[in-house]
């Protein structure tokens, strides 16, 4: 026994030597000295649920610049979207293994420059002369201190679709604002009790910010420091949070199957017919358009609290960005320059619909497409967005938001509670940075 | 196997002991060790046959479950990973953030209540078809072992899938199935949404496929018990349910052991069952238990320390568990 009691202490020594000795690997500074001109470019784009429209653009634009470039390469490669955190934490991990060119999604954005992987292209996009007219609001979203780390591809805006024969057979009008929409969903309910008046759900989180800020709410504020702090707990956010329950409740779509929904179900319930309206985007619009539903629907702004008003949308979207372990900075920064350029945006929305980000680009196509004219107007009237800290990773992957609808959409607890929980919550991430 | 000798007389009378298989040769004594003068050799040639496994098992499980140790230490997120951040040696904060979390402790509730009724359903379901698998015929045998495999090999995510399909609420078998018998509160009817419902729709799928390991090891048990101390025990008088008690049951304690620590194992680790079939951990989170748990507050938020915290807290009740219940065992009288 004693020879035991030596070993096992022996060990713990050991042990307790290593664990002060040693720390948990680190890979070094990964900014890349040389800038080569001329070997492969590699580029990561997001998979598509309809990839080849996209992939035929991309072609174009890869060709074009193969053209160009002498000795040049460009491999293009396609990950999903929801192996994307993965796949950027190993190309931070291992640069020899990370693109030149990555498009992003733009509320990944501040945590892949926290975690030191994207490269600052300020100077790229005041030399350029498209740079110009991006929309400064999406070109907001990019920014980090006072310098931007990516170019916006394009944007992702939602507003509100409905059913014209539902609304024709009930005698009614597109909502006005959101009390009005309430009534109408209710009203649509009681008349077809085989659709649920507006399908939205407790995780469709993007459905759900417009409520917070059309009420004046925020989800954080940040002080002259640049720390931020929780705002759910404000009178205004409770107020949105407290309308957004009450679509989720029987009269309107019944918690028991909507709290679960996220915004790709609940787009998919009205394609499939079973709602009279939904939050939906403009990226949903071709499916919307191949449904059986297909021909009887229209789409207004999401309206706001006043009457006419129209509530400020989360503006969504994708960038390209130059990865910081880059070795061919200039050629990088040139693909993703003609890529993003107003040339490949108004290609791409001819392709997929992707609502370009060029002021310019955005009137001329919704001139040529109606159908897109109410995204515009919502762009038009302002868009708002997620903190823009690398928190907001922290926050999205413990999903602070969709819990605080939830528990309030189930009964679980009152809105006062639910939106303190949330805020402590969000400190805790904002706290932990 | 001392034990069971020791504990047969109780079951039928004197007499049985004679009935029990093969003499074993005696053990070496202690005692011999002490004598000559190459008692260091003596002592130390076993240990150094161990060498090779202690290296294979330092490598693959030791220095892995020290690594998670030093992690959960440091304040280690995505920037500190990527160089972009310095490391900070924090201690013992990150144990004292979850601990201090009632979410943690929440969390924690059920997945002790979650695991512990998923390893006594699935013993007892395990069991009882083990049992009826002796009585069967062969060939009824093997059509109830070919499905249960089926079972066992179904991977958990297609498993997890194909369950959620069954059980959905407006185009799933079950649904239709329950209105079509007239059943018309089922029409739409969410399994998920409320708390415990969830619970049990994903215990059962647990259950489901983890049961054929429970029923082939209990099987080979059963059919190992030597018939001779049975009928022994039958001439001696004894009934049905005595000899299962009895006779059975302390041979089987072993296997049983081991189908128990395995179950509880598996069951306080359970993540893809829950992650799929709830979506992540159901409505506001109800449904977490522990590894869904770490993953999502922590490895998916690439809040690496604070998830390594989680798995040593895992790592280490699973150690006192096990460990309380081989006690247990020993203190019944039973060596493994």
């Amino acid at each position: 026994m004693r020879s035991r009691t030596a070993a096992v202490a022996l060990a713990a020594t050991i042990t307790l030597a290593a664990t002060a000795a040693c720390a948990p690997a680190q890979s070094g500074g990964s900014a890349a000295a040389d800038d080569v001109q001329d070997g492969t470019l590699r580029v990561w784009l997001f998979s598509e649920v309809t990839q080849d429209p996209k992939e035929q653009v991309v072609d174009e634009a890869v060709a074009e610049f193969e053209a160009d470039h002498e000795g040049v390469e460009v491999e293009v490669e396609y990950i999903p979207v929801d192996a994307r955190s993965e796949r950027f934490t190993g190309a931070f991990n291992d640069p020899s293994s990370a693109p030149d060119v990555a498009e992003i999604g733009n509320t990944d954005l501040a945590g892949f420059v926290d975690a030191g992987g994207l490269m600052d292209v300020t100077d790229a996009i005041a030399d350029w002369d498209e740079g110009a007219d991006i929309d400064p609001a999406v070109l907001a979203t990019t920014e980090i201190d006072g310098a931007s780390y990516a170019v916006p591809w394009y944007i992702g805006v939602r507003a509100l679709y409905y059913r014209t024969d539902v609304f024709d057979e009930l005698g009614l009008q597109p909502p006005a604002s959101l009390a009005e929409l309430e009534e109408t969903a209710r009203t649509v309910r009681a008349a077809r009790p085989e659709l649920v008046g507006i399908a939205t759900g407790g995780a469709a989180q993007f459905a759900f910010l417009p409520y917070i800020w059309a009420h004046g709410g925020e989800i954080a504020r940040q002080d002259a420091d640049g720390a931020w702090t929780g705002t759910l707990d404000s009178a205004e956010a409770r107020e949105g949070v407290a309308a957004y329950a009450r679509l989720l409740g029987d009269d309107i779509c019944p918690a028991q199957t909507c709290a679960e929904w996220g915004g790709n179900a609940s787009v998919q319930e009205f394609v499939a017919g079973n709602a009279a309206m939904t939050i939906g985007g403009d990226f949903n619009r071709r499916a919307v358009d191949e449904s059986a539903v297909g021909d009887r629907y229209a789409v207004v702004p999401l309206p706001g609290v006043e009457e006419g008003s129209i509530a400020p949308a989360f503006g969504g979207g994708n960038h390209l960005a130059v990865l910081s372990s880059t070795e061919r900075r200039t050629l990088a920064t040139e693909f993703v320059q003609l890529l993003a350029g107003k040339r490949y945006q108004q290609a791409m929305f001819d392709a997929m619909g992707n609502i370009p980000v060029f002021t310019d680009v955005q009137a001329d196509v919704a001139e040529q497409v109606p159908a897109i004219a109410p995204f515009v107007e919502t762009l038009a009237a302002g868009t708002a967005f997620v903190p823009v800290t690398p928190a907001w990773s922290t926050v999205d992957a413990q999903g602070v938001l969709p819990t605080m609808v939830q528990t309030v959409a189930t009964g679980a607890a009152d809105v006062e509670m639910a939106t303190a929980d949330a805020t402590a919550a969000l400190d805790a991430a904002f706290g932990a940075q | 196997m001392t034990a069971t000798h020791a504990a047969l007389p109780a079951a039928g009378g004197a007499t049985l002991p004679a009935a029990g298989g093969a003499p074993r040769p005696p053990r070496p004594l202690l005692s011999r060790r002490g004598r000559g003068t190459t008692t260091w050799a003596r002592r130390w040639e076993p240990r150094f046959y161990l060498v090779p496994a202690v290296v294979v098992l330092g490598g693959l499980l030791a220095y892995p479950l020290y690594q998670l140790v030093v992690v959960s230490l440091y304040d280690y997120r995505q920037a500190n990973v990527s160089g972009s951040a310095p490391l900070r040696f924090i201690g013992l904060q990150n144990y004292a953030r979850l601990l201090g979390d009632e979410a943690f402790w929440t969390v924690l509730g059920n997945t002790v209540v979650f695991a512990g009724a998923c390893v006594v359903a699935t013993l007892a379901v395990g069991g009882a078809l083990a049992l009826l698998a002796t009585r069967l015929r062969p060939w009824s045998r093997t059509v109830l072992f070919l499905a249960s495999l089926g079972a066992w090999a179904t991977p958990a995510m297609t498993g997890s899938a194909v369950w959620l399909f069954l059980f959905d609420p407006t185009l799933g078998f079950v649904n239709q199935t329950l209105t079509a018998i007239g059943l018309d509160g089922f029409a739409g009817h969410s399994w998920t949404y409320d708390k415990w419902s969830a619970f049990a729709l994903v215990g059962a799928e647990i259950v489901w496929c983890s049961f054929p390991f429970v029923m082939v090891t209990l099987y080979a048990g059963i059919i190992g018990v030597p018939t001779e101390i049975q009928e022994a025990a039958r001439l001696d008088g004894a009934s049905t349910w005595r000899i299962a008690l009895s006779i059975v049951a302390p041979i089987l304690r072993p296997v049983l052991a081991i189908v128990t620590i395995q179950s509880i194992i598996w069951d306080f680790k359970v993540f893809t069952q829950i992650y799929v079939m709830t979506g992540g951990g159901g409505i506001a989170g109800q449904n977490l238990v522990l590894n869904v748990y770490s993953y999502q507050q922590a490895f998916a938020a690439s809040q690496y320390g604070l998830g390594s915290a989680v798995g040593v807290i895992t790592t280490l009740l699973l150690m006192v568990v096990t460990l309380a219940y081989l006690r247990a065992l020993r203190r019944q009288g039973e060596e493994l």
